[in-house]
């Protein structure tokens, strides 16, 4: 089993492998100063990254208990990506921080807890790799130490996830008591249908649900990303998100194949829920952080669009939408993040005439936001377009006109931001703030993707392919 | 087909120039990025019509029927086995036609604003959006695939948007450039719907493939698409008046409109451009490119003639009562856009049924040149008197001679005063209306009537009714704005020439029309007599009071007949047109139509504020609504589950 073991386990070995570098530095108490803590850090994240297009390969270990394949590893890459970026973009806020090397430990550990859940073969292993995932990311939200916001939403986070965890358990034991077993392989056969594993779907559907902010339970996300730190924020946001949504679609379509009837109306009704209250939301808030809370909100609204379309089509347009949503979320953030790190503004009217002191980052934040609203050509546009073609398979339009609908709606605020940077006179303009050459890089990485995802097919091809 | 690739080149150069222009031209080129702009420009019109030539005369015609030439056609994406999205250059004659329109408008646009916006602080953006509009719709006009004129469609939108905001300083300007991306944006969303409804149910993206299949009786799409039924209409009446919406929105079509007239606050260059002669017909060009379907589809069909007609002659009426230049133009776009959507919705498919549609595309094509005309013309005076008011003109004739004689070149077409170019095209629409339905060929009349009449009363207020002793700053203006009057003036002059059913129809099979003399005798003497209605009322005002003093005298025979005509012209357009008509279509546009729009938003800014208590910022109440959330969904799903 060795060799099979290191090149399936590649992605959680080398994440473990960083945080046990980061480790012995710091019992050995280095003398690095944080600059170049950072540099080093962020140059490990990079090979991690540029390592993972390697060797790949399907299998599964410890008795199906994990299992990997080329998706999982290609969603797994996509998530050291977004891990690399939200590194190199929070530079300016961790240079003069006490704790650089913890919160690198902390936040790889989440990662690596993802990772153990992306590819959990069982139940078991999947609450093992969400918890992992889960209590190290209550200690970073609580990373602004001196902030009292930060602890608070600290304790709306853990608290609130200790909740969910809880009924997650009581959805898997109902699901164990009623079939059996837990194995992901052998939970379809077992699946009948049945009112009681009906409702302990319903409360491991409120798991899922809790975690990528789906209305209602959703409620934590906006005081959570307002209270953390920009770079959690964000990593919430991005790369918890997108590891749920990866693990939800796939024991949707397989585990849960069996009673697909039901759980696409549970769908059609969160979808539309979602959609609107993220919007009615976003059209009114002043602080960004909030604002891009309550986007995103409505962002999972239109993957559960696309995911209700339960078939490859519907797999495979999540995967892509979510590539594309690292990059704009993430390119978003990033600029958000920066000036908050920098001026501590992070109110709408703060970016007045931000354009005109700052061009490279408004120019960035408005392509990024572009992106989110689905206007083309930026690669948001076909996301979204392949999302509701995902939808429009089942033949719902009423679902994909909703959609639509709500698209035009999230236009109108996403536009606001833009125009205020843009167009708006004031006083108080934020000055000219020196963007760092890890932002920099970080944020052009971001718009690269935006602008050439979209264009290139064989991306899209790719992730059909992988997504049987 | 190789000897017509260098299609590809009409829309790569432009898109070129906007990277080079977009990168450079807020500083290194500034200066003379309106030459490269326009440079580019001529050598895309230039082989616009050499693309006009080889098709139509070169290698267009197979047995004696225009086909369609695959210029270019790749597979982009492969959504899934069935559906896959390509791109390609496609070339039939209405493509074609548009193509040529399209970069000749565009360089006459592209040479005015050299003179026009000379100072401008960002004179290389403004050059490079162009390239950007331009780029954006001659390649939605060559589309092949339903889902690139989507794209495309949303592209000419977002160039659009940043022009009308151009000058962004001016708030007017950024909340007109706002709504009118908004507006269109929520059209949009039918459009968007209609494509996935007609693309899922043909199983195909590709234009060509999917009129193949819809219009084959007994295939299997088409039997799938009409008997299949949402709220009683079939899959393929919502299809195509989805679509249908989406194009309305894009052309301004009632009640859509709304955008349009406030979308003048960009540059005048800009409305003579998208506004005017390109973007906002490219709803016509949509149902046009769909027509099989549409003319396969009555009810559908019936719509687009509807909606048309209603969109001519509404727009009509409330341009009576303007005094803003642009406003008065913008309304009549509006109208003659409507009669070309009605055009198409009374015209039938083959042989002489399809009259409605050439002359519609006829009127698309003659539109172009004297409405591009007639904006600019309005830039020029707008230019001098610096002011879009026509209260602040008048007597301009001896000073803008040049001006003075295009914009009445421009008026007499509009009005479709034989010889014309707007007359021919006009005729054949009201002629086709005239066979297939009465009611529409009425209102077609009547609008027909009206817009000479507001036309002319333009006219005169600007070029007549006062001396102009104020001391102007400028001159006429450049050559570079010259220019283009002159070009445009005899474009619109001959365009009427055009043997234009010979090229243009819906099963491409030439047809020979003819303009019947003795039919198209009422609505002239009708727009005559409306346009010397206004030169009554408008030629003579203010200034020339002692004038009239003195012609009294000499026709004193004629005083009572003329002061009963007198009453009943004020009567008729002060009390009927403008206070009975006038004063509530504008009102219900106001109000009204403006009013939903602005309902709309308040509404979800008022529920956005009701729900706002949910998010209380306490953990114990988040905790219940999780609960609640679960206990609601089993409450739904496991009570009322449908039994396995």
């Amino acid at each position: 089993m060795t060799n099979e073991f290191y090149v399936l386990m590649k992605f959680e070995l080398l994440v473990a492998l960083i945080i046990f570098i980061l480790l012995f530095m710091k019992v050995g108490s280095s003398s690095w100063s944080n600059k170049k803590v950072l540099v080093a850090v962020n140059l490990l994240l990079l090979v991690n990254f540029v390592f993972g297009f390697f060797m790949n390969s399907d299998g599964t270990l410890f008795g199906e208990m994990f299992r990997t394949n080329k998706m999982v590893e290609l969603q797994k890459n996509m998530l050291n990506l977004g891990a690399l970026i939200i590194s190199a973009q929070s530079y300016s806020w961790l240079k003069n921080h006490a704790h650089v090397m913890e919160f690198y430990m902390l936040l790889l550990s989440t990662l690596l807890g993802m990772f153990f859940m992306m590819s959990a073969g069982n139940f078991l292993m999947f609450y093992l790799g969400l918890e992992l995932s889960t209590i190290p990311l209550a200690a970073i939200c609580n990373f602004d130490l001196e902030k009292r916001q930060s602890s608070e939403a600290a304790i709306k986070f853990i608290i609130l996830s200790a909740l969910s965890s809880a009924l997650l358990l009581f959805g898997i034991s109902l699901v164990y008591g009623t079939t059996g077993t837990l194995n992901f392989s052998e939970l379809p056969g077992h699946l009948n249908g049945s009112a009681l594993q009906l409702f302990a779907f319903i409360l491991i559907l409120a798991g899922f649900a809790f975690k990528i902010s789906i209305v209602p339970f959703h409620l934590w996300t906006a005081d959570v990303y307002e209270g953390s730190p920009v770079a959690v924020a964000a990593y919430l946001s991005v790369i918890s998100k997108a590891a749920f949504l990866f693990v939800f679609t796939s024991v949707l379509y397989t585990v849960f194949k069996p009673i697909a009837g039901s759980w696409y109306n549970m769908l059609f009704l969160l979808s539309v829920l979602t959609m609107f209250t993220g919007n009615l939301f976003a059209v009114r808030q002043n602080n960004l952080k909030r604002f891009l809370a309550f986007s995103s909100i409505t962002q999972m609204g239109f993957i559960l669009v696309g995911i209700s379309g339960s078939n490859q089509m519907g797999y495979a347009s999540v995967v892509y939408f979510l590539l594309i949503y690292i990059f704009s979320n993430l390119g978003a953030f990033g600029v958000v993040a920066f000036v908050s790190a920098v001026t501590g503004k992070e109110n709408m009217d703060d970016y007045k005439a931000f354009y005109k002191t700052n061009p490279f980052l408004a120019s960035v934040l408005s392509v990024s936001l572009f992106s989110l609203a689905g206007i083309p050509p930026t690669a948001g546009f076909f996301g979204k377009f392949f999302l509701i073609m995902a939808g429009a398979e089942r033949g719902n339009y009423i679902l994909i006109s909703i959609a639509a609908l709500n698209m035009i709606i999230s236009l109108y605020y996403y536009l606001r931001v833009v125009q205020t940077m843009f167009m708006e006179e004031s006083r108080a303009t934020i000055e000219r703030l020196p963007v760092n050459i890890f932002a920099k890089l970080a944020m052009l990485v971001c718009v690269a993707g935006i602008l050439a995802i979209g264009f290139v097919p064989w991306i899209y091809h790719y992730i059909y392919a992988l997504s049987l | 087909m190789s000897h017509l690739s260098y299609i590809v080149w009409i829309l790569l150069l432009p898109l070129a120039n906007f990277a080079l222009l977009g990168l450079t031209g807020r500083k290194l080129l500034k200066g003379i990025s309106g030459v490269i702009g326009t440079s580019v420009l001529l050598v895309v019109a230039a082989l616009a019509s050499m693309a006009v030539y080889q098709y139509f005369f070169v290698y267009g015609k197979l047995d004696g029927i225009y086909h369609l030439i695959n210029v270019l056609q790749f597979e982009w994406l492969k959504f899934s086995p069935n559906v896959s999205i390509g791109m390609g250059v496609a070339l039939d004659p209405i493509s074609v036609m548009m193509l040529f329109i399209v970069s000749v408008v565009s360089l006459m646009v592209h040479v005015f604003s050299l003179g026009y916006m000379k100072g401008e602080e960002r004179f290389g953006t403004y050059y490079a959006f162009l390239s950007l509009f331009t780029f954006s719709m001659l390649s939605l006009v060559i589309s092949t695939n339903i889902f690139q004129i989507y794209i495309f469609w949303e592209l000419v939108g977002i160039s659009s948007y940043l022009l009308i905001g151009f000058y962004y300083d001016k708030p007017s300007a950024v909340a007109a450039s706002k709504k009118a991306f908004i507006v269109t944006r929520f059209a949009d969303l039918g459009f968007l719907v209609g494509i996935l409804i007609l693309s899922f149910g043909a199983g195909t993206l590709d234009i060509h493939t999917l009129i193949i299949r819809l219009t084959t009786v007994q295939s299997p799409q088409l039997l799938g698409m009409t008997t299949s039924s949402f709220l009683g209409i079939s899959a393929l009446t919502w299809g195509l008046t989805l679509v249908f919406i989406g194009g309305a929105g894009k052309s301004a079509m009632f009640p859509l409109h709304v955008w349009l007239p406030d979308a003048m606050e960009g540059p005048t260059p800009i409305s003579a451009l998208i506004h005017a002669a390109t973007m906002v017909v490219a709803g016509v060009y949509l149902v046009a490119r769909l027509f099989p379907l549409y003319s396969f589809d009555v009810s559908s069909l019936n719509i687009v003639a509807y909606v048309g007609a209603i969109s001519a002659l509404l727009p009509a009426i409330i341009a009576c009562t303007q005094n803003d230049i642009k406003r008065v133009l913008a309304y009549s776009t509006i109208s003659q856009i409507g009669y070309m959507m009605f055009g198409l919705g009374v015209s039938g498919y083959s042989g002489e049924l399809g009259l409605g549609y050439m002359a519609s595309m006829f009127h698309l094509f003659t539109h172009a040149f004297f409405k591009s005309l007639l904006f600019l013309c309005a830039g020029a005076i707008i230019h001098l008197v610096q002011s879009n008011d026509v209260k602040d003109m008048g007597g301009l004739r001896k000073l803008m001679p040049i001006t003075h004689i295009a914009f009445l070149v421009g008026c007499l077409s509009i009005a479709g005063i034989p010889p014309f170019s707007g007359f021919f095209s006009k005729e054949e629409i009201l002629s086709a209306a005239y066979q297939s339905n009465k009611l529409i060929y009425g209102v077609g009349v009547f609008t027909s009537m009206l817009t000479a009449f507001y036309m002319f009363r333009l006219y005169f207020r600007i070029f007549h009714s006062r001396a102009q002793n104020r001391e102007l700053a400028h001159g006429e203006g450049s050559l570079s704005m010259k220019l283009p009057l002159v070009v445009l003036a005899v474009s619109a002059t001959l365009a009427g020439f055009v043997p234009f059913s010979l090229f243009v129809t819906p099963d491409h099979a030439p047809i020979e029309a003819h303009v019947d003399l003795i039919f198209s005798i009422f609505p002239v003497v009708l727009s005559v007599a409306a346009i010397l209605f206004a030169a009554r009322l408008y030629r003579t005002q203010n200034a020339r009071p002692a004038k009239i003093a003195t012609s009294l005298g000499k026709i004193y025979r004629f005083a009572y007949r003329k002061f009963y005509f007198d009453e009943i012209y004020l009567f008729v357009s002060k009390k009927i047109i403008f206070n009975l008509i006038g004063r509530p279509a504008a009102w219900i546009d106001k109000h009204i139509v403006d009013g939903l729009m602005n309902l709309l938003a308040a509404t979800t800014v008022k529920i956005s504020v009701l729900i706002k208590g949910f998010q209380s910022g306490k953990l114990q109440n988040y905790a219940v609504y999780f609960f609640a959330g679960i206990i609601g969904l089993a409450a739904l799903f496991v009570y009322f589950r449908q039994s396995p």
